[in-house]
Order: C-alpha cells, then structure tokens, then sequence
C-alpha cells in the first residue's frame, strides 16, 4: 500500500494515532500507551495491512520531556510494507502493555528494553533480565545512570 | 637464528659443523611457530582476520598461520577487540586453558585503554591488562595488518632474546618503541594534552551543553 493510503486507512481504523511527519523517512505513528494492544492487534489481523512481523523494538531516554519513547517497527510479509510505532510513556512510571501476545518475538525484545531502560511490560510472560547479571542495579542505558564503575565528565 | 659459529674443518667440505645452545634452538622452534587463537570480539578481529586469512597480507611468511579454534593447541592469543565486563572472565579461562609457555597481544585501543568507551561506559574494560598479561601492545583503531605483523615480530623477538628453558615465560616488559631524537617522554606528554585541551570537546548528556574534553585531568 502507498503510504498515503496506509496512514489514511490506519487513522480511519485507529482513530487515536496520531501521524508523525517529522523526521521519520516511512510511514510513523504515534498512540497513547492504553491503545497499544488493540491497535497492536488490529494491525497485525486487518487483512488491508497484515503487518505480521516485528522487526525491532527498542526506546529512546527523552530525559528533557521526561519521557521514553519506545519504538516498534513494523513489517508486513504479504504487502512488503513497513510502519513504525512510537508511545511515550511517563518517565516515573514506565508501564506499558506487552505486544508479545500479538508478536511472540516481543517477548525478547522487551526483555532487552527492561534490562536497560527499566521499562515495565504489562501482561509480559518473562520479564527478567537478558543481558546483564541478575543482580545488576538499576538501567544503564538511562541517561542518569552512574555507577563505580563508570568514569564520567564531571 | 642463533647460530653463533660456523667453523669448516680445514680441507673438508663434508664435515661442516654448528654450534649453538639448546636454548636458542628452542626459542627459535617457538618464535617461528606460534599458533594463534581463533579469538575476536569485534573489529579489530576483521583487520586481524585480514592478516590471518587474505592473501595480501601473509601471516604465514612468520610461522604464524595456523589458527586453532581451541585454546588446548593454541599458544598465542590475540586479543582483537572490546572485553566486556561479562567477556573478562571467559577471556582469563581460555588464557588459563593455554598451554605454557603463552603469549598474548592486545591490539588496538580498546585492549589498551578502553578506546572510545572510556567514558559513560559502564561495562566496557579500561584495557585488559588487569585480566591477562600482556607481552605486545599493538595501538590503532584497528590497526592495520602490517601493524600486527610488527607487534608479531616484536614478539618474537622477545622470544628469542629473553626466554630460556631455566625461566619459562621470562620476558623483559613492557615493550616501548623508540623515541624520536631529542625528544623526552615528558614533552610528548605536555604535547598531547595541550592539542587535547584545544581539540577535543565532548557533549555531556546530562548537562547538556560542551563540556572540554579532558581539561584539569
């Protein structure tokens, strides 16, 4: 589908998304965190996208606005398609619904993000830690993250 | 080679003799076989598998082509690349599984010092000496395979020099190239960190404006 098309028929379907036009070089959109599993559905069994892969999710620390930007990319085998996700969730309380019922591959992705960004995953089956020890301290992709180990400007 | 005399009997082509010390012997038979590691963890190891692998480079014009995969056979672990915090521990047991006498290069920045994630880094070694000890040094980012190819000879070269069969694994360290004439290590010091303090400005994330690289350090 052109991506005219596709964002028109996503918004019509998902009256919550929000088009990105800035800085994104395919099709964006962006949804408040509540909406993000039956959208998450939707576009995965809708027969006009089938976006049946997840290619990538991972976040981005917008610590000015107080905010993680958490990015899914989306990819449909049928159509040859792409989308790209974005929600912003609350810096404080990173609480999002998991996406790994719609595409099982989530379940490592967000396991990925919460050991580095500390992002919470509603409803996710195994959210523990993928890379660091078990016992590691905090999330060490988030901007304000210091420990002894580190040697910083200051 | 170790050949310290060569003496024709007089009047007989036929009895030519040697002599030399059993210790030259075998330096010489270590020096000239050294069998690497099949060892990499990030780009150096493509310019390593340059010099190992591709036909331009030859490593094996040094004895030194036969990679092994397991360290059970491998004398000569080269180092290509970042050591992580949890990639420390794997690097010290494959250095222990090394049959004596072993040796060890460390080639480009990250071995030496951390490279680029010196800072905010929070996993990434400050160089891999406290883990192994390192006989050769190889700087570069990564360095080139002729670069490699000196720190292979530097090291046989040490070899040859240093170790003998009463002190296995004895080596003079730590390996310094020479100075340029009239020239002391101080002023080479004091130079650098000036270009330093004028060139290199870094962005704190966290403050959010540039803050100079390395100024009061």
């Amino acid at each position: 589908m052109e991506k005219a098309a596709l964002l028109e028929t996503i918004t019509a379907l998902i009256p919550n998304a929000k088009v990105i036009e800035e800085g994104v070089d395919r099709p964006a959109i962006e949804l408040p965190p509540a909406h993000l599993p039956e959208a998450a559905k939707l576009l995965h069994d809708t027969d006009d996208f089938a976006f049946d892969m997840l290619c990538a999710h991972t976040a981005i620390d917008r610590i000015d606005d107080g905010k993680f930007e958490l990015i899914y990319q989306l990819y449909s085998t049928k159509f040859h398609h792409y989308l790209m996700l974005s929600v912003k969730v609350d810096r404080e309380h990173p609480v999002v619904p998991s996406v790994s019922s719609v595409w099982r591959i989530a379940q490592w992705h967000e396991r990925e993000v919460y050991d580095l960004f500390g992002v919470l995953y509603d409803n996710h089956p195994d959210l523990r830690r993928l890379f660091l020890e078990d016992d590691w301290q905090g999330h060490p992709l988030r901007k304000d993250y210091r420990d002894d180990f580190m040697l910083t400007m200051e | 080679m170790g050949i310290e005399q060569t003496a024709p009997a007089p009047g007989d082509s036929n009895s030519n003799f040697l002599l030399t010390t059993l210790d030259d012997v075998v330096s010489w038979a270590r020096k000239n076989s050294l069998w690497p590691l099949t060892f990499g963890t990030s780009c150096c190891a493509i310019e390593m598998m340059m010099a190992t692998g591709a036909s331009r480079h030859d490593i094996s014009r040094f004895g030194a082509e036969v990679v092994r995969a397991t360290p059970r056979q491998a004398d000569l672990l080269i180092v290509a690349g970042t050591i992580v915090k949890r990639m420390a521990p794997v690097l010290r047991r494959l250095y222990e599984q090394m049959a004596e006498p072993r040796y060890v290069i460390a080639t480009g920045s990250c071995t030496i010092s951390g490279g680029p994630f010196i800072y905010h880094s929070y996993t990434t070694l400050r160089g891999i000496s406290d883990v192994v000890p390192v006989d050769v040094f190889v700087p570069g980012c990564p360095p080139r395979p002729e670069a490699l190819f000196y720190g292979i000879l530097t090291l046989q070269k040490l070899i040859q020099e240093e170790e003998t069969i009463g002190k296995p694994g004895y080596r003079r360290k730590p390996v310094t190239a020479a100075l340029p004439p009239n020239m002391s290590i101080d002023e080479i010091k004091e130079e650098m960190a000036k270009l330093l303090e004028q060139q290199a400005i870094v962005k704190d994330p966290l403050k959010g404006d540039s803050t100079e690289f390395m100024r009061g350090r």
